[in-house]
């Protein structure tokens, strides 16, 4: 394994990075403008985009802070918008298992939507790639992910500081959300998810615990899934 | 909540999510998701991102929803919907969903 092929790919994964970046950069923004507006403080406010970078976790945590809501009913919602990352493990394990310990937490700890995407193309389309040149090609993009989320989140963080609550910033939040579910409902098991899922969670919002919110994913996801067994049994008749 | 609870709880968020991106990886690959599993997470987004937006949007103040008609985050946020739906642009959605509320609060 030549140093210059695992540099080509580092920059390579950089390079495909690129693209999906200023996606990024808003919601970043907005993960700190709202964290601020929630009366975190800086620690935590910033501090969240290293320890958990994650962006809809954020956002949601922060949304529940604000709704006085128990550590626990944070905690635990966070860990549901981030059960997708196990899927992504599993799909990558078979790339990365061989890695030696500190790299293979690194990659855990840098993975996000956007380099899961783009590694998991390029080690399909490229099947002889070496094991370092597959990590170098990951941490290329998963890095300047990285930096542009913390910088993102730090610069709103404090632009959120110099904002009067008046403005309504944590509006940023559901907005942001439907920025990413609404053109993501193309069929009718996610739009019934969807509509399941919001329904519940207003019709439950004074259950203790935040219940309401739990019931709802339950019953979104079970909605989704039935949707779609019956319409694509249907589809095969 | 306190500052020291709000750093706690994302704290331990944090940690979750790691051992989650961690999972299989660390498992070297030796467990498969059930395929049923992997279906119904297809779903998650979905419905937990509604499930937030919804209330949130019919929240005036914190612990109480408000269902009226003149609830500006009501007008907003259907706005932003169909924005967000004929466009699919992040930027449109925030631009036009901020600046509807905006407009709506400042003019009632």
């Amino acid at each position: 394994m030549s140093d210059i092929e695992t540099r080509r790919a580092f920059s390579d994964g950089i390079r495909i990075m690129l693209p999906l970046l200023p996606g990024a950069v808003p919601f970043g923004m907005i993960a700190g403008v709202v964290a601020s507006d929630a009366g975190l403080d800086a620690l935590a406010g910033i501090g969240q985009s290293v320890v958990i970078f994650a962006g809809a976790a954020q956002l949601a945590s922060t949304q529940l802070i604000a709704d006085v809501a128990s550590a626990l009913v944070v905690i635990f919602t966070g860990l549901i918008i981030n059960l997708r990352f196990a899927m992504y493990s599993a799909a990558l394990a078979p790339h990365f298992a061989a890695l030696p310990r500190g790299r293979r937490w690194l990659a855990a700890y840098l993975m996000t939507d956007q380099a899961y995407a783009l590694s998991a193309m390029r080690y399909a389309s490229e099947p002889g790639m070496t094991l370092s040149s597959k990590f170098a090609y990951y941490m290329g993009g998963a890095s300047v992910m990285w930096i542009v989320w913390v910088g993102a989140t730090a610069a709103g963080y404090f632009l959120g500081n110099r904002v009067p609550p008046s403005w309504s910033l944590d509006f940023f939040i559901p907005l942001s959300f439907l920025a990413l579910v609404v053109p993501n409902i193309r069929d009718r098991a996610n739009a019934s998810a969807a509509l399941t899922g919001g329904t519940v969670a207003v019709a439950g919002w004074s259950l203790p615990f935040n219940m309401g919110l739990f019931l709802a994913a339950l019953t979104g996801i079970a909605a989704g899934y039935l949707v779609e067994r019956f319409t694509s049994a249907r589809e095969r008749k | 909540m306190s500052q020291e609870t709000i750093w706690l709880s994302l704290l331990a968020l944090g940690l979750g999510t790691f051992l989650l991106r961690l999972s299989f990886v660390e498992l070297a690959g030796r467990f498969v998701i059930p395929a049923g599993l992997t279906k119904a997470l297809r779903f998650l987004p979905a419905a937990v991102l509604s499930a937030i937006i919804l209330p949130a949007i019919l929240r005036v103040e914190p612990g109480a929803l408000y269902f009226g008609l003149d609830n500006p985050r009501l007008a907003a946020g259907v706005l932003a919907a169909l924005v967000a739906w004929t466009t699919k642009s992040v930027l449109a959605t925030l631009a036009i969903g901020m600046s509807t509320l905006w407009l709506t609060q400042a003019l009632f």
